[in-house]
């Protein structure tokens, strides 16, 4: 409620721009809302996985050594990799926005699809990781397999409750995995409509909210990573 | 105010004997227990009758009269009032909780001298075991005047302990023990509960803390866990006891009707079908097999979901059930 | 901007304000529109009809419950120990009634339907902030509603519903589902949450300052912040417990080296500020109700706006009085008691300001206020009887009896589901067009609030007696209260029973309603009686607080207040 003039909101033959609802009187209010909306929603999924990281910090303090023995079957390596993928990502995400700011058409498609191609990638490492655990009988409750726990070559023994570990693994990326697949789909939608040329320098909203949304899911990765990857 | 007053007379005469609406109060713990509860108790009735006094009495004098023009206070707080009624309900509450505190503490730490009992809960039926004497037994007998500390375990589901004349509850949870303790003040029998629901039969897992004079207990665990001599009573009138206390009935009949586990009518000497193809005549040693270990043979048509009995009952309880079995027909 | 010019047909409506411009209702047909609507007020409307539909089919199963009541003593192996229902049975009913009850009905009954229908007009708004979320959240709901009902057609749970496990990971595999289906409600819930949080914040009408907001607004408000934030972890248990039961994972399970009382944890960590979700819209509309029949400002309008944050901050934290007895830690046990009696002073405070308020007004007692009368009336009980369960000593002899039941249902039931009666005989004429029948209102409420005490006074007596909850037998000492309580349960039920039929009447014979029916001085009584589709013909701009009534008497003396 920015302007006087829109106290008498549906008075004829005033400003009303092109990508306003008919509920809101005007652009500010209508982006103030769509932000203030997310916020909310990513305060909501901090909630969430603050429920996984409980599980996980009592599980450990329970079987600390099982944290110690089976965090040496995840591959640092790869979890390295994925959080450089990530953290770039959240760069050209960053870019984007500012694409959008300076009404720069290329600047917001291509930083979109470089996030998108990162974000693709982090999936095809955790894919690898995923089907390494399931040849080696890495899983979850009773689809745990000691039989074929292999480190370095031989037989890995992991004391106190492994099944219980590889659950939480299992649920905590499974469950970021789900949230950067999400966010993949935003972000076609994202390129579907800045080719269309829906958002510039006042009206780019969505994309702010879907960059809110990433980077929030980059940073519950910055988490995972040294909890699960880097134990000791 | 009246009526507060009149229950909390009933109340306070209510010690030893149950009242229309308070159990008794049996142990050291019931009698702090309710002292606190009519202490709430008079603080609610009292909080009851101003506000719905108030009520009440603003609804009868404020009420609109006729259709002429009415005139409203134009009040819209007073700072000195709101102040008191939070104050005080605060100085109350923090003295409420101070008390429970203090009771409450009573209730958790356990006194030295304390004898020790071994509970499992089990569904849906109790099992108390007197780790020195080797008894184990379907009631908690102990001896009047002696404080008692129970170490409790699960050994399936989520049961909750509870003594109402005592005052008492706690958990049972597997895979830890709890602890609960009491001190009997004289000789009678009290209800045991089972408060945390655990399936079909919660409302059956029922059992007797049944308190003796020490020279009676003396002679209770001298008996091995009998009452009034070994040999007295028949072994298939044991069996019956155990039977009914010891959670069997929960999924087996003694008429022939369908439940969880098939019927013990006519079970003695019957031709038993199981569930790989063989069979086999229910004899002793296939009757104590199924007790100890039921999922060894599992009849045809049923799930294998009996918990074993091992080290639940002891050969001589084992024996009367069987005695029992047989002379169902 | 130049593509600013297709405003052409908004202004043409605007012309035709104070005309026959057609109401929400018959603004659009068929089927087809209500399904597809982001209308705010139609949302508000399918979510009552689901909401009362589920709130049948809760009170059927509670009925059965209290039949099975009548008789069932135990007798011991040889006597007949199943009266009506067998044990297995009568543990899917009770489940049922509570998960019903809790998850389909009072949780989205305020928010969802009247929070929908009232917020954006109570705010001078033409729809919530993200219509289009709204219409989703309606969807989820149905979904999550439908999973539910699902459990029933594959053989029903049988865990209460709480779901503790180890039981619930033991038991049958409708379980499954049943926690698939609160799941999926709850993101219903969260994204309500979303959506009011930002209306209220974004969408004021002009000169609407956060202290002319109606004390409804302020309730939801607070309401909200809990939905939002204690939402997502009951969403998280529920998927760790389907996993665990799916794939015997055992972060629960004590057999494979978890935690049974973690999940109570994990569990009341969201359900106890549930609670207040239940509760807080509950305050609001009686804030609203006893003040615009009192014909007079509220006493101490802050301190009962202040108090509902206040009551949604400190509920976040009291979760394990609800685990006393579980094994929790003392240090635990005694700081969640101290801080379950830090949560009854902001309620307290809500209680005696409603009281106050009806000092010196002209109260007009039609059968919405006789509904708050009673809220006012069960609400202290249920309040108070809280203090008994919070104290820790009392609550090791109480929890899990009948106190408990007869507790909760004060305040849920005498509370928040009065609370919702009454507020849907203040707001129909709003809703509908149609006014309700006065005086069966008053019938239907009388035999609501007789049969509400008999049903569960009787089981504070059970309960302090030593009676135990969740049971299919008991022994013969507690059958008078039980047969009691039962009957009262009929007339409860009779009651519930008028007033759907006076409702069915008004909606086809009900007098047209005014604008303004009770002189109101919130905007939603500013426009139409149904109104009309974008709300307000003209934007409505506020110059006074919401309850400054007419009658009011500036002359009188306030007796050295403000």
């Amino acid at each position: 409620m920015t302007q006087p003039s829109s106290s008498h909101a549906s008075s004829a033959g005033h400003h009303h721009p092109k990508y306003l609802a008919h509920h809101f009187e005007s652009m500010a209010q209508q982006n103030a809302s769509g932000k203030l909306g997310m916020w909310l929603f990513l305060g909501q999924e901090v909630l969430f996985f603050s429920g996984l990281f409980l599980a996980y910090v009592l599980a450990r303090i329970i079987y600390p050594e099982t944290f110690l023995a089976a965090h040496e079957l995840l591959d640092w390596k790869l979890g390295a990799l994925n959080t450089i993928f990530l953290l770039t990502s959240s760069l050209t995400m960053a870019l984007a926005v500012r694409g959008a700011q300076v009404n720069s058409k290329p600047q917001m498609f291509y930083n979109i699809l470089a996030t998108l191609v990162l974000g693709g990638a982090f999936m095809v490492v955790k894919y690898i990781e995923y089907s390494h655990k399931f040849h080696d009988g890495l899983l979850p409750g009773h689809f745990f397999d000691a039989t074929k726990a292999m480190h370095n070559g031989q037989l890995a023994n992991i004391p106190g409750a492994p099944a219980i570990f590889f659950a939480i693994y299992f649920v905590m990326t499974g469950t970021h995995g789900l949230h950067v697949l999400i966010g993949m789909g935003l972000m076609v939608w994202l390129l579907v409509r800045i080719k269309r040329g829906d958002f510039n320098s006042e009206n780019h909203v969505y994309l702010e909210n879907v960059g809110l949304y990433w980077h929030i899911v980059d940073l519950i990765w910055i988490f995972l990573f040294p909890l699960l990857y880097l134990v000791r | 105010m009246n009526l507060g007053f009149a229950l909390g007379h009933m109340m306070a005469q209510a010690s030893n004997t149950a009242s229309w609406w308070k159990p008794i109060q049996a142990s050291s713990h019931a009698a702090a227990v309710d002292n606190l509860f009519n202490f709430i108790m008079y603080l609610c009735f009292f909080f009851f009758v101003l506000i719905v006094g108030a009520m009440v009495y603003f609804v009868v004098k404020y009420r609109r009269k006729g259709n002429g023009p009415e005139r409203t206070s134009p009040i819209k707080g007073n700072h000195r009032l709101e102040i008191v009624w939070s104050v005080i309900p605060t100085i109350l509450l923090v003295i409420i909780f101070a008390w429970g505190f203090k009771d409450w503490l009573a209730i958790a730490v356990v006194p030295n001298n304390a004898m020790e009992i071994r509970v499992t809960g089990q569904k849906w039926n109790w099992t108390f075991t007197y780790p020195k004497e080797g008894i184990v037994s379907s009631d908690l007998v102990v001896p009047a005047g002696q404080p008692v500390k129970l170490v409790m375990t699960s050994s399936d589901v989520l049961h909750s302990f509870y003594i109402p004349d005592y005052r008492i509850k706690r958990d049972v949870v597997p895979g830890r023990y709890t602890v609960l303790w009491f001190e009997p003040s004289e000789p009678a029998v009290h209800q045991i509960y089972c408060t945390e629901y655990c399936g079909t039969s919660h409302s059956q897992m029922l059992s007797k803390v049944k308190v003796l004079d020490s020279a009676k207990y003396e002679e209770w665990i001298a008996n091995g866990g009998e009452e009034g001599g070994a040999s007295a009573v028949p072994l298939a009138d044991k069996g019956q006891k155990l039977y009914e206390s010891r959670g069997c009935v929960a999924c087996h009949s003694n008429d022939g009707s369908q439940k969880v586990g098939p019927t013990w009518k006519g079970l003695y000497a019957a031709q038993r079908k199981f569930a790989d193809g063989t069979s086999a005549a229910a004899d002793e040693n296939y009757l104590r097999q199924s007790i100890l270990v039921p999922g060894a043979q599992v009849l045809a048509g049923y799930a294998n979901v009996m918990p074993s009995y091992q080290g639940q009952l002891n050969d001589k309880q084992i024996e009367s059930i069987i005695e029992y079995i047989k002379t169902l027909k | 901007m130049e593509s600013n010019r297709n405003n052409a047909p908004q202004s043409a409506h605007a012309a035709t304000a104070g005309g026959s411009e057609p109401n929400y209702i018959n603004a659009h047909k068929g089927i087809w529109s209500w399904m597809t609507t982001v209308d705010h007020k139609r949302l508000g409307l399918m979510y009552l009809v689901g909401v009362l539909g589920f709130f049948a089919v809760g009170g059927i199963f509670a009925l059965l419950v209290r039949t099975q009541l009548l008789g069932p003593i135990f007798k011991g192996a040889s006597g007949k120990q199943e009266w009506l229902f067998s044990g297995d049975t009568y543990n899917k009913l009770f489940t049922l009634h509570g998960a019903v009850m809790v998850f389909l009905v009072i949780i989205p009954s305020i928010p969802a339907s009247l929070g929908n229908f009232f917020l954006p007009l109570m705010l001078g708004a033409k729809d919530v902030a993200f219509p289009k979320l709204n219409l989703m959240s309606f969807y989820v709901y149905i979904l999550g509603g439908a999973f539910l009902l699902f459990s029933i057609a594959t053989g029903a749970i049988d865990t209460g519903w709480t779901f503790y496990t180890p039981y619930s990971t033991t038991t049958s595999a409708s379980v499954i589902s049943a926690v698939t289906g609160v799941f999926i409600l709850g993101f219903s819930s969260i994204l309500t949450g979303v959506n009011f949080i930002v209306t209220i914040h974004k969408m004021r009408a002009p000169g609407l300052t956060w202290t002319r907001l109606p004390l409804f607004v302020w309730a939801q408000y607070a309401t909200s912040l809990i939905q939002v934030l204690a939402t997502p972890v009951l969403a998280i248990t529920l998927m760790l417990l389907a996993i665990e039961k799916t794939m015997g994972v055992g972060i629960f399970d004590p057999k494979l080296g978890g935690d049974p009382v973690l999940f109570q944890h994990f569990f009341w960590f969201y359900s106890h500020p549930a609670v207040y979700i239940m509760i807080l819209p509950a305050f609001g509309v009686i804030s609203e109700i006893i003040t615009v029949n009192s014909r007079k400002q509220i006493f101490g309008y802050k301190a009962i706006a202040m108090s509902s944050v206040a009551i949604a901050v400190i509920g976040f934290l009291v979760w394990g009085h609800h685990m006393f007895t579980s094994g929790q830690s003392e240090l635990a046990s005694a700081v969640f008691s101290f801080l379950t009696f830090a949560v009854a002073v902001p309620t307290a405070i809500k209680v005696f300001s409603w009281v106050a308020t009806m000092y010196g007004g002209s109260l007009r007692l039609n059968s919405a206020m006789w509904y708050g009368l009673a809220f006012l009336f069960l609400f202290t009980i249920g309040g108070l009887t809280g203090l008994f369960l919070g104290t820790l000593s009392v609550d090791i002899h109480l929890h899990d009896t009948y106190f408990v039941v007869a507790h909760f249902h004060y305040v849920m039931m005498g509370g928040t589901m009065t609370a919702f009666v009454g507020a849907l005989h203040h707001w129909w004429p709003k809703m509908t067009g149609r006014m309700l029948n006065e005086f069966w209102g008053k019938i239907s409420c009388f035999f609501v609030f007789t049969g509400f005490n008999l049903t569960f006074f009787s089981q504070f007596l059970l309960g302090t007696k030593g009676m135990p909850r969740r049971y299919a037998t008991y022994l013969p000492e507690f059958q008078t209260w039980h047969q009691l309580s039962t009957l009262g349960s009929y007339l409860l039920g009779l009651g519930f029973f008028i007033t759907l039929c006076y409702m069915i009447q008004s909606l086809i014979s009900g007098a047209k309603a005014p604008r303004n029916p009770w002189g109101a001085r919130s905007l939603e009584w500013e426009t139409d009686s149904p109104p009309i589709e974008h709300n307000f013909h003209v934007q409505p701009v506020v110059k006074h607080g919401p309850y400054e009534f007419p009658e009011i008497d500036h002359s009188m003396s306030t007796g050295g207040g403000h």
